[in-house]
């Protein structure tokens, strides 16, 4: 549109004395121009006007300069994301939950009957600098904050190394790295529950290296302060735990893909504290000291048609592990309530190992059906001179879980859970949960 | 044996170095750099026509990829935001960070047609950048390989002379290969089409198609039979000559539609290797324009 004027404008400075003449005819020839363009245009706004619904014409974003980026994930800096969890829980009113056979693995969040809020999690994380990037998770739950995870990991040290430091899930087993909102149950596996409460965090060290191979081979070990059940914070120097593993992982066809993997974990323990229920039937306190050692190993196998995971998949996850553990045991003097223990410290030994297997089936967009066994093995326990003070269960903790989840979008997900649980001796119990997660935020890109 | 010995040294960094290893996050991507690329470099695609980009597993197969890769040759703007973090945290693989040389996102040389005007959840999966399926544009893949042809050069400069001729060689073929379609494309200007998802926006503005409707609710979430029903109703009034979708896209809500109104539902390749004749990249868009031709008389 400015064009003619433009031209006019230039034609004018370049032919300042021209003759009349010229002029008239210069004049003539922008009016002609000046009509072609105006009639042009209206042409164009009818078919603007025609493309109406059509989306923007190429051309009129052809002049914008290409997009300046923003490479994947650091949209926000820091990425922040809120995790939103409640559920309702249909329980039996049960007094001092525990595994029976096992002691009690640090502090185990049970949920409450009816109605509750599960912990609220607060995940940030972005790149420090070219060299590292942080990773910060907080639960917050009533009276409580959590530090989950805080930590840095190297990113540009190559050759398939990176290093991470601060508090971190330990890449032990396989669900051991993965936040409760990640499960495909509502409560977590007997056999984490017995082993670490929850998970097994450290405050440590962990150097992991990835092998050049077409087959997956990640090796790594950790080191770090070891507070954690099984071990106990033992104000020394030095590290209070160290933990192996090695995974290997790859795909069958465009279908299949599949990853295995070995750990163990070193702990050692000072007086950790346990509360059982003595023969008496009197609650009383134990103190552990001594080593603790596990191995676990884990599978995991995930189908898709043609790798498509969107319209139906399946995935297959089971884990076992083995625990021994040697030292002493105290049980304190609680003859006063009339319980059994008189304060007797004595050694103790215990080779413990159970398992779980489940398989989480999604039929059809959105809804995704699993079925989960849990089984426990006691196995051999000797509490010394404790034993005549202490019971010793024989009983095998197992549990049936189903569950049907909806998930209206990959930020929402509501389940509904029917659990027959059986952890504890001569005990038979039918558990409900109608649970929700929900996420805000930044996308969380979910690890295999 | 010292000949021999001074022969060897001479040969192994060259043999070493034999093939760049890249990594396509797509593959349309993958047929781009094998254009460009050809024998000095080793493709892995990691996701293939038939599997729907936003939602891959973070496989360990493809961490071991990613492991090895000289250069990953991405799609961007947030369309691999829901795996590709995992690969790069998990390979320990410094060279192909985002910021190197080795981390090529092909979203940053093309204009981006669909930025949301509201960044909400609430307006289903949005991508913040733009509507990130950029390669059913033919431009956009000259832009992008003129882009990738200097990246690698970057990378493997012994052979930039091959990648640059490679590269030429590639853009006048696929000059002339764009100005076959457009004009063969002449009938599809202005014609009306209902999409499954936004994964053609870029090709329907290049060949003037119109989108009068979208199976999709919103971007990402998956149509019910309510929308569906309110989908055919709209098009009773605002009728269009076809309902496409993508080779990775359940066959399901466009064929109940196409029952519905009668309209053809067309299946595109979507990207290469999305049927037979969609082999590579000219295939694509050959046989992309075959099937839109078939439904337009």
């Amino acid at each position: 549109m400015l064009r003619p004027a433009i031209l006019a404008t230039a034609l004018a400075a370049a032919f300042p004395v021209s003759a009349d003449a010229d002029l008239d005819a210069l004049r003539a020839e922008l009016k002609e121009m000046k009509s072609t363009y105006e009639a042009r245009i209206q042409a164009l706004e009818a078919r603007l006007q025609q493309a109406d619904a059509a989306p923007v014409p190429i051309a009129a974003q052809a002049d914008a300069s290409p997009q300046q980026g923003t490479a994947a994930g650091n949209r926000f800096n820091p990425d922040i994301s809120l995790i939103l969890q409640g559920k309702y829980a249909h329980l039996d009113d049960i007094e001092h939950r525990h595994i029976s056979g096992f002691l009690p693995a640090g502090h185990d969040h049970g949920a409450p009957r009816g109605f509750s809020l599960d912990h609220t999690e607060l995940v940030m994380s972005a790149s420090v600098d070219p060299y590292f990037r942080g990773y910060f998770n907080l639960a917050l739950l009533d009276e409580e904050v959590a530090i989950e995870e805080a930590w840095f990991q190297t990113t540009a040290l190559g050759h398939g190394v990176s290093l991470k430091g601060g508090r971190f899930l330990s890449g032990l087993g396989y669900q051991n790295q993965q936040h409760p909102h990640a499960w495909d149950f509502a409560d977590n596996a007997l056999m984490y529950r017995a082993l670490f409460g929850e998970a097994y965090g450290n405050d440590g060290v962990q150097l992991k290296w990835v092998a050049p191979a077409d087959l997956f081979m990640e090796f790594g070990v950790e080191a770090g302060r070891g507070a954690n059940f099984p071990g106990t914070d033992r104000n020394r120097n030095g590290a209070g735990s160290y933990a192996l593993f090695g995974h290997l992982g790859g795909d069958v066809g465009a279908s299949h893909s599949w990853r295995a993997g070995v750990s163990y974990l070193h702990a050692k323990a000072n007086e950790r504290d346990g509360d059982v229920d003595d023969l008496n039937d009197v609650e009383a306190e134990t103190l552990f000291s001594g080593k603790s050692k596990t191995w676990m190993a884990d599978f995991v196998w995930k189908w898709a048609p043609n790798g498509n995971a969107s319209e139906r998949n399946f995935k297959f996850a089971t884990e076992y592990f083995r625990r021994s553990e040697r030292g002493s045991l105290l049980c304190v003097d609680n003859t006063a309530d009339g319980g059994a223990c008189d304060g007797t410290e004595d050694a103790t030994r215990s080779r413990q190992s159970g398992f779980y297997a489940q398989g989480v089936y999604q039929f059809m967009p959105r809804w995704r059906t699993g079925y989960r066994y849990d089984r426990l093995n006691p196995g051999s326990v000797d509490f010394g001179a404790n034993n005549a003070f202490l019971p010793v269960s024989e009983h095998k903790p197992a549990r049936h879980s189903l569950m049907l989840d909806y998930s209206p979008s990959e930020f929402s997900r509501l389940r509904l859970q029917y659990s027959q649980d059986k952890s504890m001796e001569d005990l038979r119990e039918n558990q409900w949960f109608v649970q929700y997660i929900h996420s805000l935020g930044s996308h969380g890109a979910h690890s295999f | 044996m010292k000949r021999l010995l001074v022969y060897l040294a001479l040969c192994l960094p060259v043999s070493a170095h034999a093939a760049l290893n890249v990594f396509a996050c797509e593959p349309e991507w993958a047929a781009l750099a094998k254009e460009i690329g050809g024998d000095d470099v080793k493709i892995y695609s990691a996701t293939t026509a038939f599997q729907d980009p936003h939602r891959i597993e973070a496989r360990p197969s493809l961490i071991a990829q990613m492991r090895r890769a000289a250069l990953v040759v991405c799609t961007g703007a947030e369309l691999e935001t829901g795996w590709l973090p995992v690969l790069l945290r998990d390979a320990g693989n410094a060279a192909v960070q985002p910021g190197r040389p080795g981390y090529f996102e092909a979203t940053r040389f093309v204009p981006l047609l669909e930025k949301p005007a509201r960044l909400d959840r609430a307006e289903g999966d949005v991508h913040a950048a733009g509507n990130p399926h950029i390669h059913t544009d033919p431009r956009n893949i000259a832009r992008v390989g003129a882009a990738l042809g200097a990246r690698l050069a970057e990378i493997d400069p012994a052979h930039a002379a091959d990648y640059r001729a490679r590269g030429e060689a590639f853009a006048a073929r696929w000059q002339t290969a764009i100005a076959r379609w457009e004009t063969r494309a002449a009938p599809l200007r202005n014609q009306p089409v209902a999409v499954q998802h936004k994964s053609f926006s870029y090709l329907l503005a290049w060949l003037g198609l119109r989108e009068v409707a979208t199976l999709e609710p919103k971007p990402g979430v998956e149509p019910s039979v309510g929308h569906l029903a309110r989908v055919a109703t709209q098009l009773q009034t605002t009728p269009a000559k076809m309902v496409l979708r993508a080779a990775y896209q359940s066959p399901r809500p466009a064929d109940w539609l196409s029952q519905r109104t009668g309209m053809p539902a067309v299946a595109l390749p979507y990207t290469v290797g999305g049927n037979d004749q969609a082999n590579d990249l000219f295939g694509l868009f050959d046989d992309t324009l075959d099937r839109l031709l078939k439904a337009v008389p």
